[in-house]
């Protein structure tokens, strides 16, 4: 299954760098053609690879972590500390001085909300504590963005923070891959590293400490990995919902629900998510190209309905 | 030969005292119940002796050495516990919950299993008669099954100690013995079980020794035609008991209110 994955995030890579305006621009074979694919659908591609890959990994990991199927980074709140923190970062002018100021914002801003949410799981909490958790941390988060937005020195800064907050991977350059990828990479290694574990989980916190699992460490860790990856995200992209609800979901059963075995193909679904919607909002008849987070919430929402519907009363009883 | 021992355990939670200085051994080779009222801290001496807990005055010796000393690596092969609540959160197929028991060992669930670990799995399968259960998804097996495989992935961990927590609660009668009988053939097989157990029928029946605590004290400890008698357990769990003997099996049957009213 991996395999198949993979080609397809292959395929979507290179359907996302001929999508646009100009199909197939490398056809024109003069610089033109070669800039459009290099400058502007390359960036787009990378980001949308490295983003989708980052939020499906996530999604897969809260969701083993927290032992629910609802965690995701944007429904509890995670992405919207992250976003609230680079929108500091940004308006800050932190950002124009020290260009790694922008993922660290994000990064520390995730792992500020991982932590509380981790804290509140901790407490002895089921799916309903756990959404309740992410409403109150979305609203702070929320309720803070919608400050620095009071406090933008003129109109176009208002614009482009809330157009940047709705998501997307247009318009990005090689810096903004530069400035992510290392972040992305290295919190999906932490990760991998300790995926034996998180089949650990699926017997709850007791009995996985009994098999050997040194919980609170294996907590901080993935705090730290998940921070670094929807962190790095996040600043790049803004925020894109649902990604990390719906990757997991697709894969679960197919690897006969083991969370450990869940991660690499929520990984590839999640780039693959991410591409498909990413050339879906340049293939829709708008006048201005629909924002990506605003297509995967749109796409995703009803998603997270089906799920709640569908999971029987153990999961939210639980 | 005693394989693991409590040394004046203590253990608080806030101003009460959970466990009062409790010195108890469990030797290898037999089925030990650890028996009491609700409260009596049954469930915290286990979790202690297992080190999911730390206590707070005196120490637990595994074969004469202190057990939170322990790398969490060792201790997990060397002690298995299966917890009160065998709660599963995703509908793993049986035979991967089994090989769960396998996690100390090395094994890893995204790949094919080793040898020794697919042959320790087939075996606790085996053990607890749940071959059939093996490719079945867990949230279509009813409790007694799913109890069955919980049992199947403590055994499937080899370890020198077996600590369980009331594993036949919720069971019907059919499972409850069937349970007993495989813990007890653990034990004969070499192993140091410890079980927290409230049936003192089942007690009666499969225990080697019994350890009785109430209000986080020891009150007796020895073999059960002792301890199971209603002058010992009757002022411990506060009624009157009666025994009734079956099959030469002195049975204690919780028979009036009040200690005090046993009629002996």
């Amino acid at each position: 299954m991996k395999a198949l994955l993979a080609l397809l995030v292959a395929a979507l890579f290179l359907a996302s760098l001929a999508t646009g305006p100009v199909w197939w621009p490398w056809r024109l074979g003069d610089e033109v053609g070669w800039a459009i694919v290099l400058d502007l659908r390359l960036p787009r591609a990378l980001l949308g690879l490295l983003v989708g890959a980052a939020l499906g990994l996530s999604g897969a990991v809260l969701q083993t972590w927290l032992r629910n199927p609802l965690a995701e980074p944007g429904v509890i709140g995670v992405s919207a500390c992250a976003s609230f923190a680079a929108v500091s970062a940004f308006y800050s002018g932190l950002a124009a001085v020290f260009v790694l100021a922008l993922p660290l914002a994000g990064i520390a801003g995730a792992a500020v909300g991982i932590a509380a949410l981790m804290s509140a799981v901790r407490a002895g909490a089921g799916t309903v504590s756990l959404l309740l958790m992410g409403v109150a941390i979305n609203a702070i988060a929320a309720a803070l963005i919608s400050l620095v937005l009071a406090l933008a020195p003129n109109p176009f800064a208002f614009q482009e923070i809330w157009l940047w907050l709705a998501g997307s991977i247009a318009d990005r350059d090689l810096r903004h891959i530069v400035v992510c990828a290392p972040f992305i990479v290295a919190g999906a290694g932490l990760v991998l590293m300790k995926r034996r574990w998180l089949d650990a989980l699926s017997l709850g916190e007791d009995a996985a400490r009994s098999l050997g699992v040194d919980t609170r460490r294996l907590g901080l860790w993935l705090t730290l990995a998940v921070g670094l990856m929807v962190g790095a995200a996040t600043a790049v992209a803004g925020m894109v919902g649902f990604v990390g609800l719906v990757a997991p979901h697709l894969v679960r059963a197919r690897v006969g629900f083991k969370p450990g075995a869940t991660l690499v193909p929520s990984m590839l679904v999640g780039a693959i998510l991410v591409l498909a919607a990413d050339i879906a909002v340049r293939l829709l008849p708008t006048d201005y190209e629909l924002q990506l987070g605003v297509f995967t919430s749109l796409v995703g929402a009803p998603f997270l309905v089906r799920v709640i519907r569908r999971s029987q009363a153990t999961w939210l009883a639980a | 030969m005693t394989m693991l021992a409590a040394h004046a355990l203590v253990r608080r939670r806030g101003e009460r005292t959970v466990l009062d200085g409790i010195d108890v051994a469990f030797a290898k080779g037999r089925l030990s119940a650890v028996v009491g009222p609700n409260g009596a801290g049954k469930t915290t001496l286990l979790r202690l002796l297992a080190s999911l807990d730390a206590g707070d005055g005196g120490e637990v010796l595994l074969d004469g050495h202190r057990v939170d000393r322990l790398s969490a690596a060792v201790r997990s092969r060397r002690i298995a516990f299966l917890p009160q609540s065998a709660a599963v959160y995703w509908p793993l197929l049986g035979r991967d919950l089994v090989a769960l028991g396998r996690l100390p060992h090395g094994a890893d669930l995204s790949r094919p299993l080793s040898s020794a670990d697919s042959a320790a799995v087939e075996q606790a399968l085996v053990r607890v008669a749940g071959m059939p259960l093996a490719t079945r998804r867990i949230d279509e097996l009813s409790q007694g099954e799913r109890a069955r495989l919980g049992l199947a992935r403590v055994l499937a961990t080899e370890a020198e100690v077996i600590l369980a927590d009331e594993p036949v609660a919720n069971l019907d009668p059919a499972y409850a013995l069937e349970a007993m009988a495989v813990l007890k053939a653990e034990a004969a097989r070499g192993v140091c079980v410890v079980v927290c157990l409230h049936d003192l029928g089942l007690t009666a029946r499969f225990a080697d020794h019994v350890v009785l605590l109430a209000a986080g004290r020891l009150q007796a400890s020895g073999p059960p035609a002792t301890v199971l008698q209603p002058n010992v357990i009757g002022p411990a769990y506060g009624v009157g008991f009666r025994i009734a003997i079956m099959d030469g099996i002195e049975q204690p049957i919780a028979w009036t209110y009040r200690a005090e009213e046993n009629s002996g």
